[in-house]
């Protein structure tokens, strides 16, 4: 029923703009895998290349091992869900759903049978003879996504069909997706600028940054290991120092800044490049007596409130920002604007990380 | 109306509602209502007029059923009177141009609308509007020429060798028809071409995904979503068809006749506008109503066609 896809070498160019450059990606049969980036990275012509919509420049698709150049939408195993669900608006629910079947040849009774079927699948029940435009945002979801399985493709397509939710439907949503994913056993292969919803829901994530794939990975390591700079920077907020890197030693390395030495984790391919050190807000520790090491010396100059967490914005001597978030559990104090502080982190949360990999 | 008095005063809101008044008044109303109270009373000699014999009468407009003649149908002959027949074929090639135009129209307006580049639009409605700046009488005459036995399609189409011998165009109702198709083809084009262009090309590649063959995405997503447009073109098409003098009067042959050359016979050569009003008006009805039928069996509302 799913299908493994592959993209060997894959690349796309619009005249002289290259919209997907040299993508790598083997992604397993029943795997979610995310495609994130910000909009104009060039991942929605990647599921529009393997829905068969455009071809690529070079580069081979492959779906369940056999190359797609020159197959139709019409004539892949997958199913694409538009970002504005495009669901007819002249046909009842029912029709809609079946729409597949019907081109299929499928008779009525089969069709309408599988079409309540689907939507008991995506808890729907009841809603076939309704029309469209009578239902509601989430409604309207899950008929697209009904609709898609209909056909039972062995992959579906999914180009941030989300976005256009508010965000406690979109969050419900994302669990729902998730389960029916897992129900259904299909490949999802969903697109999304929203790096909350890649994580939540993924099982890997690719990220990506004009027309690159920068990093490849399960949610845990792009937000905890993030490759680069655009990965760490785009994946979560981050305090970032410049400096020049100095001796490794088991992959740690000292980092001179103006503000002394720092110690930070370094990847061995990343030595001698030009490098910055990322760390988390999160990770980054408010004190009043020095630390051992990684220690800034800062004034508080304004506290956020966030509601799950506050976020406290403070300022260096020589006046760089630099943010730590504390857990609203009751259990910090929260400081007072104007409190001389000192900043610090631990060495193996922080990392030295190239910037984007981006074509020369 | 008082947006309008806000805006520029009174003065001039009240001469815009008179001038407005006046065009509907004068020009509209009483030329028709003046044509309707006349297609009751009989043709008479002035000196009659307003006399005994000037009664209201349904009789100018019984006169359509009058001087039957012989026709076969399948070799089964009947009669029927001559104006009725008129006035059927004219309703029957008028649909057969209908027909005509939304066979040209549609895959054109499609084409316009989801496929040609948004660049060389421009390009393309000009191209199809030029014709247009020449005056409807020169254009008739252009097909008449066109058309003609010696003319330059039958020496094009002797030339390429798709005839052997130069084709009779301008026969039976050929020339109307296709004279009617090429004046009102535009009038089939832009209400199409509007209603796709407004479809979400989503949709389309959508039912693609889904497995949809190129026909069937036509038959099931863009003919349904199109159906407010094909009705106010066919609307438009047919009624102007039906109401043309023009082009029946330049491209028919001698074995055709439009119901409003009769009409025109009636009002100039018999000089009975009495009658000639009666049968204008009886064409009118008689397309309003067969148009209302035909909303009705493809379930369009009035409504859609005014978008």
């Amino acid at each position: 029923m799913s299908a493994k896809i592959d993209l060997e070498n894959v690349s796309c160019d619009f005249g002289s703009f290259r919209a997907v450059d040299n993508a790598n990606v083997s992604i397993e049969p029943g795997e979610f895998f995310s495609f994130l980036g910000p909009s104009g990275c060039g991942k929605t012509t990647i599921l529009r290349m393997i829905s068969g919509f455009i071809d690529p420049t070079e580069g081979a698709i492959k779906i369940g091992g056999k190359d797609m150049r020159g197959q139709r939408p019409n004539q892949r195993p997958t199913a694409l869900i538009f970002q504005n669900l495009a669901l007819f608006p002249l046909m009842p629910v029912w029709e809609n759903i079946s729409f597949g079947l019907e081109v299929r040849g499928v008779d009525k009774a089969t069709r309408r049978k599988k079409a309540e079927e689907l939507l008991e699948l995506v808890d729907l029940k009841g809603a076939a003879d309704k029309m469209v435009s009578q239902l509601s945002g989430g409604q309207k979801q899950r008929v697209a996504i009904a609709r898609a399985l209909a056909v039972e493709p062995s992959v579906m397509l999914l180009d941030e069909p989300l976005s256009a939710l508010d965000l406690k439907l979109r969050q419900h949503m994302r669990a729902e997706l998730r389960a029916i994913q897992k129900r259904t056993g299909v490949t999802f292969i969903y697109i999304t600028h929203d790096q909350g919803e890649a994580l939540a829901m993924s099982d890997r994530i690719g990220v990506m940054s004009q027309g690159r794939i920068q990093q490849i990975a399960n949610p845990r390591d792009i937000y905890n290991a993030p490759i680069n700079g655009f990965v760490a920077g785009f994946v979560g907020e981050n305090n970032i120092f410049e400096g020049k890197s100095g001796a490794v030693a088991a992959g740690m390395a000292g980092f001179d800044t103006a503000y002394g030495t720092l110690r930070a984790r370094i990847n061995d391919d990343a030595k001698g490049s030009a490098l910055r050190l990322y760390v988390r807000p999160e990770h980054t520790l408010l004190s009043a007596a020095k630390a051992e090491e990684n220690s800034i010396p800062v004034t508080v100059s304004e506290v956020s409130f966030e509601g799950a967490f506050i976020s406290i914005l403070c300022h260096s001597d020589d006046g760089k920002l630099i943010v730590a978030e504390l857990r609203n559990d009751g259990s910090a104090t929260v400081p007072d604007i104007g409190t001389k502080l000192h900043a610090s982190f631990d060495a193996a949360r922080a990392a030295l990380l190239p910037d984007a990999n981006v074509r020369g | 109306m008082n947006d309008l008095i806000r805006r520029y005063g009174v003065t001039i809101t009240a001469l815009m509602c008179l001038l407005v008044a006046f065009w509907l008044v004068m020009l509209v109303v009483v030329p028709n209502i003046t044509l309707f109270e006349q297609s009751f009373r009989p043709y008479l000699p002035v000196v009659d007029v307003g006399g005994p014999k000037d009664f209201y009468s349904l009789r100018n407009y019984a006169k359509v059923f009058d001087g039957s003649i012989e026709r076969s149908f399948f070799g089964i002959p009947y009669m029927i009177p001559v104006h009725v027949m008129t006035f059927g074929l004219t309703i029957w090639y008028s649909i057969v141009v209908t027909v005509a135009c939304f066979a040209l129209a549609y895959p054109l307006a499609f084409f316009m609308a989801k496929i040609a580049n948004p660049k060389s639009l421009p390009t393309l409605l000009l191209l199809l509007f030029i014709p247009l700046w020449v005056s409807e009488v020169l254009r008739a005459f252009a097909w008449w020429i066109i058309l003609a036995f010696k003319g330059p399609l039958n020496a094009l189409l002797l030339a390429i060798g798709a005839i052997d011998e130069p084709v009779r165009w301008i026969v039976g109702y050929d020339g109307v028809v296709i004279g009617l198709t090429y004046a009102y083809v535009l009038f089939m084009l832009f209400p199409i071409y509007n209603a796709i262009s407004s479809l979400d090309t989503n949709q389309i590649e959508a039912a693609d995904d889904l497995g949809a063959p190129w026909w069937k995405i036509h038959l099931r997503v863009v003919l349904p979503y199109a159906k407010p447009g094909i009705a106010s073109g066919c609307v438009m098409v047919f009624m102007l068809s039906a109401g043309s003098l023009l082009v029946p009067s330049i491209l028919g042959s001698t074995t055709s006749q439009w119901f409003t050359q009769t009409i025109d016979q009636w009002f100039k050569d018999a000089l009975d506008w009495n009658t000639a009003s009666a049968y204008a008006f009886i064409l009118l009805l008689l397309c309003t109503v067969f148009v209302s039928i035909a909303l009705k069996v493809f379930n369009v509302k009035l409504s859609d066609i005014a978008k």
